[in-house]
């Protein structure tokens, strides 16, 4: 049908907007088709809480249960936002947590030589995002597998953490006087300060991901390589970004983990590997690139944080944590699966 | 005379062994519309591919308005105005109708932030233009929800926005209803009328006598013939020269056009 443009029946002005209207435009129900994913798993997580709510209601209402999730929460949050843009763009990236522990390494050394921890951190946000070019190139110029060449460099960096270290830790007592630790790591009226930051740093990823060219790059080159190649993105350089991204984040989580516990271990982050790639789909980010949601995953962070604190808070011994950690994951994916469509 | 868009000289194209294309010349003028026909193999897909700088002739000069270019890549040929509206489509089937239109060229402001309004108002705009508006999507449709000709549409308006030069046409009618072919010719029409060229690649014969002003024979690598439309009859007489090339010993006519361009070179 060819448009009516002339016709005098109908004003001019404002014309366009009426043409494309859509049931989907109702705002409401746009909303909900837009955000289905991230929508899906606020509905888990909620489902789940009132489970642990009824289970055991005295645990619940107390706010240290609340305090002691929040604290240790943002250093998820920290990777599992760029893990949502490494996924989106058809890659995985399993050397977030040695990238944790180095940069959180070159903070610990920055600290202990006496510098202020703020030159500590910008140490450590180069640190990591060296590592991230280093392992982004790697995959992308070297054309190797993401999956493996990224286990490869975990275990790599990890293992140069523990020969140089020889499995001994940091301890950085003066942190708690400085100014980075006021800003970054202590409390107002009891809730964690890192909170804060990592809610900023999800909003600005959101914003990157959905309103920014490098999003959208991120979106269209794991959607169709072939064509954004064919329309002149230089795809080699946007998957290296990604990886340089999550080498940054990496870092801002090693230098939190530091400064909550005042210490540097040789193994941290560890324990990041799994529960953080388990909150990126558990988010609804699917794996096959392309499309993801950054404040789905997110929520599924607080979901997956909020299993381990849970079970045991509900009654239930911690031999139940890793049970239901799989049960939320399997439901969650199948929840995902029912949730949104693949186009081809 | 008009001025000359773009201008292959002497471009090979091989694949370890294999020649793809073994010396193509082949130019495109301003408000030209070029027909470029050739069986399966004959190498059209290569050389549409060398024009959209998604792939590098291995020999050859490319001249853009007369002047020879060094470094070309498919962000240099849409910088020269050209753009490839590519056989598979190049969309992005999990995205938007906008960010396909705005692939690879985003409307951007301050840091690189997206100018989302002006995107989704330039989209629409150009949805209607070409005339493959319907009230059943929006610029915020998936592409993947889309049909083959509404897909195509998407394309197409990519194509024609930022004005170019040359548009690429890669089997633009394969796998359309007859309304949406007529579409696409009323569009081809409509850029012909505003002054800018196409290079139109189709298999059936038809649709590109229909269309063109020139016709571009290819064969095995090479160009059989250059015709203007003034010197053929008619689509079977491009049909009879193409088989005769594939299968020599056939009908006169245009045989002796064919002779003459391979004495030429």
């Amino acid at each position: 049908m060819e448009p009516d443009l002339e016709s005098p029946l109908r004003p001019h002005a404002g014309s366009a907007r009426q043409e494309w209207k859509h049931p989907s435009d109702h705002w409401l129900r746009g909303f909900v088709l837009d955000n289905r994913a991230s929508l899906g798993t606020l509905a888990v997580f909620i489902v789940m809480m009132a489970v642990f709510m009824v289970a055991n209601p005295t645990v619940f209402t107390t706010w240290y249960l609340y305090s002691s999730v929040l604290t240790t929460l943002p250093v998820a949050l920290f990777v599992v936002v760029p893990l949502v843009f490494v996924v989106t763009c058809g890659e995985i990236d399993l050397s977030f947590p040695a990238t944790m522990g180095f940069a959180a390494w070159v903070f610990a050394l920055v600290v202990q030589a006496g510098y202020d921890p703020f030159l500590g951190i910008a140490a450590a946000l180069v640190t990591g995002m060296l590592l991230g070019f280093l392992v982004g190139s790697l995959v992308v110029y070297g054309g190797l597998s993401s999956l493996i060449a990224t286990l490869g460099m975990n275990f790599l960096l990890r293992g140069l953490i523990q020969i140089i270290n020889e499995g001994k830790s940091m301890s950085l007592t003066s942190l708690s006087n400085s100014w980075a630790y006021k800003i970054f790591s202590s409390q107002i009226y009891g809730v964690p300060v890192q909170i804060f930051w990592a809610i900023a740093f999800v909003v600005l990823s959101a914003m990157l991901y959905n309103r920014h060219r490098f999003g959208a790059q991120v979106r269209v080159v794991g959607d169709n390589p072939d064509s954004a190649q064919q329309m002149g993105i230089d795809v080699k350089r946007v998957r290296v970004k990604v990886f340089v991204f999550v080498g940054i984040g990496a870092a801002i989580a090693g230098t939190f983990s530091v400064m909550i516990n005042f210490t540097w271990w040789p193994t941290a982050g560890d324990g990041y590997l799994l529960p953080v790639l388990a909150s990126v789909f558990v988010g609804g980010t699917p794996t096959w690139g392309g499309i993801g949601t950054v404040v789905g995953g997110a929520i599924g962070a607080v979901t997956v944080s909020f299993i381990q604190t849970g079970v045991v808070a509900a009654g239930l011994s911690g031999f139940y944590v890793q049970f239901f950690n799989g049960l939320i994951i399997i439901l969650s994916l199948l929840g995902h699966k029912w949730n949104q469509a693949r186009y081809r | 005379m008009a001025e000359r868009i773009i201008e292959l000289r002497d471009i090979t194209k091989s694949y370890g062994q294999v020649y793809a294309l073994g010396g193509v010349n082949l130019s495109v003028d301003r408000g030209e519309v070029v027909g470029l026909i050739g069986d399966n193999g004959a190498g059209k897909s290569t050389l549409i591919k060398i024009l959209s700088g998604v792939v590098r002739p291995t020999t050859g000069d490319i001249l853009v308005r007369d002047k020879p270019v060094s470094g070309w890549s498919a962000a240099r040929s849409r910088d020269a105005g050209i753009e490839t509206v590519f056989q598979d489509r190049a969309l992005a089937v999990q995205q938007t109708i906008v960010r396909n239109i705005f692939m690879g060229r985003e409307l951007t402001g301050f840091m690189g932030w997206l100018k989302v309004n002006k995107e989704i108002e330039e989209a629409s705009r150009l949805m209607r233009e070409i005339g493959f508006t319907s009230k059943v999507f929006t610029p915020h449709s998936i592409v993947g929800q889309l049909s083959g000709g509404e897909r195509q549409g998407v394309a197409i308006a990519r194509a024609i926005y930022k004005q170019a030069e040359l548009i690429i046409l890669d089997e633009p009618t394969t796998a359309l209803s007859l309304t949406e072919t007529a579409k696409v010719f009323h569009f081809v029409r409509q850029v012909r009328a505003s002054g800018r060229s196409i290079l139109f690649i189709g298999h059936n014969i038809h649709h590109v006598f229909d269309i063109a002003d020139r016709f571009v024979v290819l064969d095995r690598g090479k160009v059989a013939l250059t015709a203007d439309r003034s010197a053929v009859k008619s689509a079977e007489e491009l049909i009879n020269f193409m088989e005769d090339v594939a299968h020599p010993g056939g009908l006169p006519g245009l045989r002796e056009a064919g002779e003459a361009e391979q004495q030429a070179r």
